[in-house]
Protein backbone atom coordinates (compact mmCIF):
# COMPACT_ATOMS: atom_id res chain seq x y z
CA UNK A 1 0.00 0.00 0.00
CA UNK A 2 1.51 3.26 -0.83
CA UNK A 3 1.38 6.26 1.78
CA UNK A 4 1.01 9.70 1.81
CA UNK A 5 5.02 9.67 2.35
CA UNK A 6 5.67 7.20 -0.70
CA UNK A 7 4.06 9.96 -2.98
CA UNK A 8 6.09 13.16 -1.68
CA UNK A 9 8.18 14.31 -4.45
CA UNK A 10 11.47 14.35 -2.05
CA UNK A 11 10.56 10.44 -1.53
CA UNK A 12 10.33 9.61 -4.94
CA UNK A 13 13.39 11.53 -6.10
CA UNK A 14 15.61 10.14 -3.46
CA UNK A 15 14.74 6.45 -4.35
CA UNK A 16 15.44 7.24 -7.45
CA UNK A 17 19.02 8.93 -6.92
CA UNK A 18 19.68 5.85 -4.81
CA UNK A 19 18.26 3.26 -7.23
CA UNK A 20 20.79 4.96 -9.76
CA UNK A 21 23.41 5.32 -7.88
CA UNK A 22 23.58 3.71 -4.63
CA UNK A 23 26.59 4.85 -2.50
CA UNK A 24 28.68 1.89 -3.39
CA UNK A 25 28.52 2.81 -6.58
CA UNK A 26 29.35 6.77 -6.23
CA UNK A 27 32.24 6.30 -3.95
CA UNK A 28 33.34 2.61 -4.71
CA UNK A 29 35.60 0.80 -2.66
CA UNK A 30 37.78 -1.27 -5.53
CA UNK A 31 37.82 -0.95 -9.48
CA UNK A 32 38.21 -3.56 -12.06
CA UNK A 33 42.00 -5.35 -12.72
CA UNK A 34 42.11 -3.71 -16.23
CA UNK A 35 42.03 0.32 -14.62
CA UNK A 36 45.37 -0.73 -13.34
CA UNK A 37 47.31 0.88 -16.55
CA UNK A 38 49.20 4.51 -16.48
CA UNK A 39 46.29 5.39 -19.60
CA UNK A 40 43.60 5.43 -16.78
CA UNK A 41 45.02 8.30 -14.53
CA UNK A 42 44.92 11.09 -17.30
CA UNK A 43 41.39 11.75 -15.94
CA UNK A 44 41.97 12.31 -12.99
CA UNK A 45 44.99 14.04 -13.57
CA UNK A 46 42.85 16.55 -15.02
CA UNK A 47 40.45 16.42 -12.08
CA UNK A 48 43.12 17.36 -9.61
CA UNK A 49 44.78 20.50 -11.94
CA UNK A 50 41.32 21.60 -12.40
CA UNK A 51 40.85 21.94 -8.44
CA UNK A 52 44.48 24.03 -9.00
CA UNK A 53 42.98 25.92 -11.66
CA UNK A 54 39.55 27.02 -9.39
CA UNK A 55 41.62 27.35 -6.12
CA UNK A 56 44.19 29.66 -7.44
CA UNK A 57 41.91 31.43 -9.60
CA UNK A 58 39.68 32.22 -6.75
CA UNK A 59 42.46 34.23 -4.87
CA UNK A 60 43.16 35.69 -8.21
CA UNK A 61 39.64 37.02 -8.10
CA UNK A 62 39.54 37.94 -4.72
CA UNK A 63 42.54 40.26 -5.29
CA UNK A 64 41.29 41.76 -8.50
CA UNK A 65 43.01 41.75 -12.10
CA UNK A 66 46.00 44.18 -11.44
CA UNK A 67 47.17 42.81 -8.06
CA UNK A 68 49.79 40.19 -10.19
CA UNK A 69 51.16 43.03 -12.21
CA UNK A 70 51.98 44.76 -9.00
CA UNK A 71 52.95 42.01 -6.15
CA UNK A 72 55.68 39.18 -6.12
CA UNK A 73 53.10 37.09 -4.37
CA UNK A 74 50.38 37.76 -6.73
CA UNK A 75 52.93 36.85 -9.43
CA UNK A 76 53.46 33.47 -8.21
CA UNK A 77 49.87 32.73 -7.83
CA UNK A 78 49.39 33.69 -11.70
CA UNK A 79 52.09 31.47 -12.89
CA UNK A 80 50.50 28.41 -10.20
CA UNK A 81 47.05 29.62 -12.61
CA UNK A 82 48.72 28.95 -15.72
CA UNK A 83 50.89 26.07 -14.94
CA UNK A 84 48.02 24.14 -13.68
CA UNK A 85 45.73 25.22 -16.86
CA UNK A 86 48.90 23.74 -18.86
CA UNK A 87 48.55 20.49 -16.99
CA UNK A 88 44.84 20.29 -16.77
CA UNK A 89 44.90 20.61 -20.98
CA UNK A 90 48.08 18.22 -21.30
CA UNK A 91 46.31 15.44 -19.15
CA UNK A 92 42.85 15.96 -21.07
CA UNK A 93 43.96 15.54 -24.32
CA UNK A 94 45.79 12.26 -23.06
CA UNK A 95 42.35 11.49 -21.71
CA UNK A 96 40.42 12.36 -24.74
CA UNK A 97 43.24 10.43 -27.26
CA UNK A 98 42.81 7.60 -24.69
CA UNK A 99 39.10 6.70 -24.54
CA UNK A 100 38.94 8.17 -28.22
CA UNK A 101 41.27 4.75 -28.65
CA UNK A 102 38.94 2.79 -26.29
CA UNK A 103 35.81 3.63 -28.01
CA UNK A 104 35.12 4.99 -24.61
CA UNK A 105 31.21 5.50 -25.58
CA UNK A 106 30.33 1.90 -25.91
CA UNK A 107 28.06 -0.21 -23.53
CA UNK A 108 25.55 2.65 -23.23
CA UNK A 109 28.30 5.54 -22.14
CA UNK A 110 27.12 7.53 -25.10
CA UNK A 111 26.52 10.90 -22.52
CA UNK A 112 29.74 9.89 -20.61
CA UNK A 113 31.89 10.75 -24.05
CA UNK A 114 29.25 13.80 -25.11
CA UNK A 115 29.62 15.30 -21.89
CA UNK A 116 33.17 15.13 -21.81
CA UNK A 117 32.83 17.12 -25.54
CA UNK A 118 31.03 19.34 -24.26
CA UNK A 119 33.64 19.98 -21.37
CA UNK A 120 36.67 19.97 -23.61
CA UNK A 121 35.53 23.37 -25.88
CA UNK A 122 34.19 24.67 -22.92
CA UNK A 123 37.50 24.53 -21.59
CA UNK A 124 38.43 25.70 -24.72
CA UNK A 125 36.60 28.76 -24.15
CA UNK A 126 37.81 29.50 -20.29
CA UNK A 127 41.25 29.19 -21.65
CA UNK A 128 40.67 32.00 -24.22
CA UNK A 129 38.74 34.06 -22.39
CA UNK A 130 41.47 33.74 -19.39
CA UNK A 131 44.45 34.99 -22.24
CA UNK A 132 42.65 37.97 -23.00
CA UNK A 133 42.38 38.54 -20.01
CA UNK A 134 45.56 39.09 -18.22
CA UNK A 135 45.58 43.22 -18.64
CA UNK A 136 48.58 43.22 -20.46
CA UNK A 137 50.74 43.34 -24.17
CA UNK A 138 49.51 39.65 -24.65
CA UNK A 139 46.08 40.07 -23.73
CA UNK A 140 45.72 42.88 -26.43
CA UNK A 141 47.41 41.63 -29.07
CA UNK A 142 45.54 38.40 -29.06
CA UNK A 143 41.99 40.12 -28.73
CA UNK A 144 42.71 42.53 -31.46
CA UNK A 145 43.77 39.26 -33.70
CA UNK A 146 40.53 37.30 -32.12
CA UNK A 147 38.03 40.40 -33.29
CA UNK A 148 38.61 39.36 -36.59
CA UNK A 149 37.60 35.91 -36.50
CA UNK A 150 34.76 36.79 -34.07
CA UNK A 151 33.41 39.53 -36.03
CA UNK A 152 33.64 37.05 -39.63
CA UNK A 153 31.47 34.69 -37.55
CA UNK A 154 29.11 37.74 -37.13
CA UNK A 155 29.50 36.94 -33.53
CA UNK A 156 31.27 39.95 -32.86
CA UNK A 157 28.64 41.78 -31.15
CA UNK A 158 27.51 39.47 -29.29
CA UNK A 159 30.50 38.46 -28.20
CA UNK A 160 33.07 41.12 -28.12
CA UNK A 161 36.85 40.34 -27.07
CA UNK A 162 37.91 43.73 -27.01
CA UNK A 163 35.55 44.58 -23.95
CA UNK A 164 37.99 43.66 -20.82
CA UNK A 165 35.13 43.69 -18.24
CA UNK A 166 33.07 41.20 -20.89
CA UNK A 167 35.75 38.73 -21.05
CA UNK A 168 36.34 38.96 -17.68
CA UNK A 169 33.15 37.69 -16.44
CA UNK A 170 32.58 34.95 -18.93
CA UNK A 171 36.23 33.47 -17.37
CA UNK A 172 35.72 33.95 -13.76
CA UNK A 173 31.69 32.91 -13.90
CA UNK A 174 30.39 31.78 -16.65
CA UNK A 175 32.73 29.41 -17.80
CA UNK A 176 34.05 27.82 -14.71
CA UNK A 177 30.20 27.47 -13.11
CA UNK A 178 29.74 25.26 -16.73
CA UNK A 179 32.81 23.70 -16.54
CA UNK A 180 32.44 22.40 -12.68
CA UNK A 181 28.57 21.77 -13.29
CA UNK A 182 29.79 19.59 -16.33
CA UNK A 183 32.67 17.83 -14.39
CA UNK A 184 30.11 16.52 -12.18
CA UNK A 185 27.86 15.47 -14.40
CA UNK A 186 30.37 13.84 -16.54
CA UNK A 187 32.35 11.90 -13.21
CA UNK A 188 28.66 10.96 -12.13
CA UNK A 189 28.23 8.89 -15.36
CA UNK A 190 31.48 7.20 -15.01
CA UNK A 191 30.10 6.29 -11.75
CA UNK A 192 26.67 4.66 -12.73
CA UNK A 193 28.47 3.35 -15.94
CA UNK A 194 31.63 2.46 -14.85
CA UNK A 195 35.06 3.07 -16.55
CA UNK A 196 35.22 1.41 -19.79
CA UNK A 197 36.48 -2.10 -20.09
CA UNK A 198 39.03 -3.31 -22.72
CA UNK A 199 37.70 -4.27 -26.25
CA UNK A 200 38.20 -8.29 -25.34
CA UNK A 201 36.62 -7.54 -21.51
CA UNK A 202 33.97 -5.50 -22.76
CA UNK A 203 32.74 -8.60 -25.47
CA UNK B 1 72.67 35.88 -8.88
CA UNK B 2 68.79 34.68 -8.49
CA UNK B 3 66.39 32.35 -9.90
CA UNK B 4 64.55 34.00 -12.43
CA UNK B 5 68.47 34.84 -13.98
CA UNK B 6 69.47 31.37 -13.71
CA UNK B 7 66.55 30.23 -15.35
CA UNK B 8 66.53 32.97 -18.21
CA UNK B 9 70.38 32.19 -18.94
CA UNK B 10 69.69 28.56 -19.68
CA UNK B 11 66.07 29.14 -21.39
CA UNK B 12 66.57 32.59 -23.00
CA UNK B 13 63.35 33.36 -24.28
CA UNK B 14 64.15 36.81 -25.21
CA UNK B 15 64.12 36.88 -28.56
CA UNK B 16 60.90 36.67 -31.92
CA UNK B 17 59.83 33.44 -31.40
CA UNK B 18 60.61 30.18 -33.41
CA UNK B 19 57.89 28.77 -35.59
CA UNK B 20 57.74 25.36 -38.18
CA UNK B 21 56.21 26.18 -41.87
CA UNK B 22 55.05 22.67 -43.08
CA UNK B 23 52.57 23.64 -46.06
CA UNK B 24 49.80 25.44 -44.93
CA UNK B 25 50.77 24.17 -41.14
CA UNK B 26 52.82 26.93 -39.20
CA UNK B 27 53.38 25.39 -35.29
CA UNK B 28 55.58 27.11 -33.09
CA UNK B 29 58.67 25.61 -31.83
CA UNK B 30 57.51 25.47 -27.89
CA UNK B 31 53.97 23.83 -29.22
CA UNK B 32 55.41 21.24 -31.43
CA UNK B 33 57.44 20.38 -28.06
CA UNK B 34 54.55 20.29 -25.91
CA UNK B 35 52.58 18.05 -28.51
CA UNK B 36 55.62 16.22 -29.30
CA UNK B 37 55.70 15.47 -24.60
CA UNK B 38 52.13 14.44 -25.30
CA UNK B 39 52.67 11.28 -27.38
CA UNK B 40 55.64 10.66 -25.69
CA UNK B 41 53.62 10.35 -22.20
CA UNK B 42 50.74 9.12 -24.18
CA UNK B 43 52.90 5.72 -25.71
CA UNK B 44 54.68 5.64 -22.28
CA UNK B 45 51.76 5.21 -20.79
CA UNK B 46 50.41 2.35 -22.88
CA UNK B 47 53.43 0.15 -22.14
CA UNK B 48 55.00 1.37 -18.66
CA UNK B 49 54.04 -1.44 -16.06
CA UNK B 50 51.42 0.04 -13.28
CA UNK B 51 52.56 -0.41 -9.92
CA UNK B 52 51.00 -3.36 -7.90
CA UNK B 53 49.77 -4.22 -11.42
CA UNK B 54 50.10 -8.51 -10.50
CA UNK B 55 49.51 -8.38 -6.93
CA UNK B 56 46.29 -6.82 -7.91
CA UNK B 57 45.46 -9.34 -10.32
CA UNK B 58 46.57 -12.21 -7.91
CA UNK B 59 44.42 -11.30 -5.43
CA UNK B 60 41.41 -11.45 -8.57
Amino acid sequence: MTTEIDRQWTTRLRKRVVETLPPDKLLPDTQPAYVASWIYVFGVTTLAALAIVILTGCVLAMKGPLWWHLSGTGHFVNSLHLWSVEIFFFAMVIHLWGKFFMAAWRGGRQLTWITGVVLFLTSVGAGFTGYVSQTNYDSQWISTQAKDGINATGGGAFFNVLNLGQMLMWHIVLLPLAAVALTAVHVIYVRIKGVVPPFEEGK
Amino acid sequence: MGLTELFGAVFNLDHVGRYIHWGFIQLSVSNAIVIGLMIAIFIAALFLPFPGRRSRREGK
